[in-house]
């Protein structure tokens, strides 16, 4: 434990060196990590129901709205993360799986995957 | 692992009460009308998709993409599942050591009867399917039992099942046994209930979903799905029973599935063929 919180505080000494700059590689590692999240079959494989203008998306399915304005319609980003956390709660019977709660994805997942929404 | 398996199961139940939707009938004995539920499918499915006609659901997706349809109008010109009929038909009539054969053990020698399955047997209060009769007609003589999924036991039913093309599905559900209504109901409800990690039911990939891109998958109506079993799919590259098809749908849900010939599937199936109540049967089926 006690090694952990020495190299945690180095950690944020480190953090606080060099702040700029690494926010915004926390921030696009971030995104990556949502990215990943969003295409890959065996995590969030939101893909295969939601099309995304991302260059990278191909054979995108059409089960549930395109993945689009997000900041106009969701201007509450918590609002977001819960539809994406339990999609079941606003509809009981959609097909969207429940990826925070059924352990589909970490919250750390759930997080990136939202930044990377947001972008569209 | 064991964990989210725990939720998984867990949820089938629980879930099992939020279920109610399309214009259909209830989920309790009570409210529960097959016959109505049957007119609410057909009506559903006219709605939806207008220029598809309704014997043409006998073709799955097909019925409903175009495009699709477009290579399976090509893969049905030299059938795939050509040599899985006439390979069961030598296995059907071969007779077993004890010089009976299937022709004894089923109505009408087993020829042309497809269509009335499965049933609702009163004696033993359940319900058969074909598979299922194959079996007990081997264990019966003197025989072993065939696995249930693929191969011989496939390759029996789809002569079987040749020998019926275009019998007009007729599956009962007899009134004067109310464990009947009750199976169907229970085959009902396993439809609509979610399961799985993924929290997928059925219905929402075969109702809602139907015809709807999940990536590259196009998941087909449920009117009619079961009219062509054993199907030959490309995918496989043989041939396999509906309970075979049953389990990799559960997969597709990260869910657990049952064994094949399990109560709750053979319900399953008794609800499925009495929704193509009025559809020809068409197996052996070819399918991508
Ligand atoms: C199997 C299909 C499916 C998958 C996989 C899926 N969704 Fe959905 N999603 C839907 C459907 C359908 C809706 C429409 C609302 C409903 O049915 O509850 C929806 C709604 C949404 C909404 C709300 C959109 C709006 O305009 O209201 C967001 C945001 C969303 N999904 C994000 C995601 C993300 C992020 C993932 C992956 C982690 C994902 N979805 C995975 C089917 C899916
Ligand atoms: C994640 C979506 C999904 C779920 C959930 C799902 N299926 Fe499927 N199913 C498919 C797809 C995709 C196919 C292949 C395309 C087709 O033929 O419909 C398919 C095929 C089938 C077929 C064969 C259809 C044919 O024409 O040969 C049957 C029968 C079937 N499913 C039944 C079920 C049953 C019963 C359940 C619930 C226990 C279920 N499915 C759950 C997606 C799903």
């Amino acid at each position: 434990m006690r090694k952990l919180s020495t190299s945690l505080c180095a950690a944020g000494l480190l953090t606080m060196v060099t702040a700029g700059s690494a926010a915004a590689d926390n921030h696009d590692d971030q995104i990556a990590l949502g990215k990943a999240v969003y295409m890959d079959k065996s995590r969030g494989n939101c893909i295969s129901c939601h099309t995304i203008a991302d260059p990278d998306a191909n054979l995108a399915g059409h089960q549930g709205p395109p993945t689009l304005s997000m900041k106009t319609r969701f201007p509450d980003k918590r609002k977001l993360r819960a539809q994406i956390w339990d999609a079941s709660k606003n509809n009981p019977l959609t097909i969207m799986p429940p990826v925070g709660k059924h352990w589909i994805l970490s919250e750390e997942e759930i997080d990136a995957v939202v930044e990377y929404i947001y972008q569209f | 692992m064991k964990i989210i398996r725990k939720l998984a199961l867990g949820l089938t139940v629980a879930a099992a009460t939020q279920m109610t939707y399309a214009a259909d009938t209830g989920f309790d004995m009570q409210t529960v009308d097959p016959e109505a539920d049957r007119i609410a499918l057909q009506k559903y499915y006219k709605s939806r998709f207008p220029n598809t006609e309704l014997a043409d659901y006998v073709n799955g997706i097909y019925s409903v993409d175009a495009d699709s349809r477009e290579q399976w109008v090509e893969l049905e010109e030299f059938p795939p599942y050509e040599f899985d009929v006439e390979q069961g038909e030598e296995l059907f009539n071969t007779a077993f050591a004890n010089g009976k054969g299937y022709a004894d053990c089923f109505e009408n020698g087993g020829i042309g009867i497809r269509h009335k399955y499965p049933y609702w047997n009163k004696e033993e209060g359940t319900v058969k399917t074909l598979e299922q009769e194959i079996n007990e007609c081997r264990v019966k003589n003197g025989e072993e039992a065939l696995k249930w999924s693929k191969g011989p036991i496939a390759q029996i039913s789809a002569y079987m099942a040749w020998t019926s093309r275009d019998k007009v599905f007729d599956i009962q559900i007899p009134e004067d046994d109310p464990r009947a209504k009750a199976a169907y109901l229970e085959g009902k409800k396993f439809f609509y209930s979610k399961r799985g990690q993924l929290n997928l039911s059925c219905a929402n990939c075969h109702l809602q979903g139907s015809n709807i891109r999940i990536r590259a998958d196009l998941p087909g109506p449920q009117l009619g799905h079961v009219t062509h079993f054993p199907v030959f799919r490309s995918k496989w590259g043989e041939l396999g029973t509906l309970h075979r098809r049953y389990s990799g749908c559960h997969r597709d849900s990260r869910s657990h599935p049952l064994k094949p010939q399990a109560e709750e599937f053979r319900n399953l199936e008794y609800f499925q063929s009495y929704m193509s109540n009025g559809l020809v049967a068409n197996g052996p089926g070819a399918r991508k």
